[in-house]
């Protein structure tokens, strides 16, 4: 009895051993042999130091001039259309100017403003808080200025969208992929009980395409290298009076406003 | 000692399967929110924490007020609460549980949890409240159960003992600075964006915390042939009614600051509560009852007169705990996400299912509660001869 539970014991050792010493010689041995994955920048790829949007609303007097820039937008990156408001997912939106500027409304903004609907966007900040409160790092800032989401890392937590003071990150209730009208096989769809939000095309810069929503504005939102004196964006910014939102919470958001 | 968990009279064991049974409807519920997503909660895209999180905020306080009998034992001495430091640390490991559980079920993906350790982040608070919690959920083990087995065994507690206890009490402070943390660094919300969240916190916290305390030790008194002491239920009161005092001052600073500097961004959170805003207020009742109940409470426990009639402490405390629950557990939370950064308002109210899983993890935590407290108690009772 007594020795062959000793005999049992030992060979049981010795197994346990042997799997749990063959990762870790899997990957000695990988080491050894073949260097660490590589990943390189694609050859059309753009580049910048820091992207950045400017937003002519002069040229976006109605509602209708905004509806293709969003439907793209929802339609490349897979974003489901919810009946149930409390579920909604939204990466570039529509509203009111009190809304997308609160606390800096005049007492007498003018009609046109007044009821002008204004695109709504993830800031890409300088300083993004959602990035400094991430447990995780699945939300992070890139070297070119873009905020990303991992959305395999992301445990839901939800703290990200504790700290945004602009609300523009969404956290899927539910499984989004029965309410994708048609899915795009180019983006992931993503599963219930993370948070995404808009990604500056971050896909689409990779492959030398400025974003779906600049591509069809007729010319209404510049994007560019904020930190490039000579690009387009900054000629932009220098010669118009642009707004940011909530500028006194110091989060340097990317996204200008001519109004 | 564990062992003496295990046996007990048939209310005991009724009791228990009462907890277990709410457990696994609680259970239940949370299969098919693991299996649905959170949208069985009432929670949206704009009060994206809600009842979970509040709940997991308030009992942080339950459980750093272990430190208010901690403190004045081994700091200062104070030998009375020798007799019960014991229940006050189990009640805080019962409550570090539930906090535990409560960010648990809060996850979208649980199942990935393991990235916090696995991506260790610094720059952010919750990694820091995920360390404070843990450690200080396994202090509280270590020293209850060493310094309750050296009792049953009459010897002096171990002398390493002595750091750990000694850390334990600005670990205990640790956990809810950290939790307000949380919340009071965030920019662009405005109710939370103050500078007195923790204070405000640990005030509620030292309230809460010993008002539910002295209800334990009344009703281990009635049940048990152990006697938690006429004067240690006296002081608990006593810390009771100033923190609960200082809790009631410190939300008035915070409403001078807030209407008197008169900043929309921060006024607009405290009228959400306290009248409504836009037509919506669905808390309004709840917090003005919660006002209402911590005022009468600072009545009932600072005259000694009622303070000192056991009936009526009863009373005072449970006004405490429903006042102080009604305004971290409901208000809170919610009332820092509405209005939203957009200015919406768009209100919360937990749904049916979000609440049982709620409920569940309570019983988790009284079922924890119950057992540590049965064998402290037991072993006390052994130790005096009473068994």
């Amino acid at each position: 009895m007594k020795s062959s539970r000793r005999r049992f014991l030992k060979i049981a050792g010795i197994s346990a051993l042997g799997l749990g010493a063959k990762p870790v010689l899997d990957v000695m041995a990988s080491s050894s042999e073949t260097a660490a994955p590589k990943t390189t920048r694609g050859e059309n790829a753009l580049r910048a130091k820091r992207w950045g949007m400017v937003i002519d609303t002069r040229k976006l007097q109605s509602e209708e001039d905004l509806e293709p820039m969003i439907e793209i937008c929802d339609k490349i990156h897979n974003v489901p259309k919810f009946e149930n408001k409390n579920h909604e997912i939204k990466w570039l939106w529509e509203e009111e100017f009190k809304h997308v500027f609160p606390m800096q409304e005049p007492d007498f903004l003018n009609d046109r403003l007044k009821h002008m609907s204004f695109l709504t966007l993830c800031n890409h900040c300088e300083k993004a808080p959602c990035v400094r409160v991430c447990p995780t790092k699945a939300t992070f800032k890139r070297e070119d200025g873009i905020v990303l989401m991992d959305f395999h890392r992301c445990i839901g937590c939800r703290f990200c969208m504790a700290a945004c003071p602009y609300g523009s990150r969404s956290f899927n209730f539910r499984d989004p992929r029965p309410f994708i009208k048609e899915t795009n096989p180019d983006f992931p769809t993503r599963t219930k009980g993370v948070v995404e939000k808009c990604n500056f095309c971050a896909e689409r810069l990779a492959v030398g395409e400025i974003p779906a929503c600049v591509e069809v504005s007729n010319g209404a939102l510049t994007f560019g290298d904020l930190d490039d004196p000579e690009s387009e964006v900054t000629r932009v910014l220098r010669n118009n009076y642009t707004i940011r939102r909530k500028p006194a919470l110091g989060t340097g958001p990317s996204v200008f406003y001519i109004v | 000692m564990l062992e003496k968990a295990l046996t007990g009279t048939k209310k005991y064991y009724g009791w228990m399967a009462a907890l277990l049974a709410v457990i696994g409807v609680g259970f239940a519920c949370y299969l098919w929110q693991f299996q649905f997503g959170l949208g069985i909660t009432g929670m949206s895209r704009d009060v994206s924490w809600g009842f979970y999180i509040a709940q997991f905020t308030f009992l942080v306080g339950v459980a750093a007020s272990a430190v208010m009998v901690v403190l004045p034992y081994y700091l200062h001495n104070y030998k009375a609460f020798g007799r019960i430091t014991i229940l006050g640390e189990f009640l805080a490991v019962a409550s570090v549980t539930m906090c535990i559980l409560f960010i648990f079920v809060d996850l979208g993906q649980p199942t990935r949890v393991v990235n916090v350790l696995l991506h260790p982040t610094p720059n952010s608070v919750l990694f820091w409240d995920m360390i404070v919690l843990n450690g200080y959920l396994l202090l509280n083990i270590i020293v209850g159960w060493k310094v309750l087995e050296a009792e049953r065994n009459d010897v002096a507690p171990a002398g390493w003992l002595k750091p750990l206890i000694y850390l334990s009490i600005p670990w205990a402070v640790s956990i809810h600075t950290v939790t307000a943390y949380l919340y009071c660094g965030l920019p662009g919300r405005g109710f939370w964006l103050t500078a007195i969240l923790a204070p405000r916190f640990l005030s509620s916290a030292f309230a809460a915390g010993p008002a539910f305390l002295i209800l334990l030790c009344m009703i281990v008194r009635k049940l048990t042939k152990f006697d938690p002491g006429k004067e240690q239920i006296q002081s608990l009161a006593k810390v009771v009614a100033y923190a609960i005092t200082v809790n009631v001052f410190f939300f008035l600073c915070e409403v001078f600051v807030v209407f008197y500097s008169n900043i929309p961004e921060h006024m607009d959170h405290l009228k959400y509560l306290f009248v409504g805003l836009h037509g919506h207020g669905v808390l309004v009742p709840w917090m003005w009852a919660s006002m209402i109940l911590m005022v009468v409470s600072i009545i009932l426990l600072v005259n000694p007169v009622t303070r000192k009639n056991e009936t009526v402490l009863i009373v005072a405390c449970i006004t405490v705990f429903v006042g102080t629950w009604i305004d971290k557990g409901l208000g809170m939370i919610s009332g820092g996400f509405v209005p939203n950064p957009l200015h919406h308002v768009n209100e919360y109210v937990p749904t049916l299912p979000e609440i049982l899983i709620a409920l569940g993890v309570w019983a988790i935590g009284f079922l924890v509660l119950t057992a540590l407290f049965k064998i402290a108690v037991t072993v006390k009772e052994e130790v005096a001869g009473l068994a």
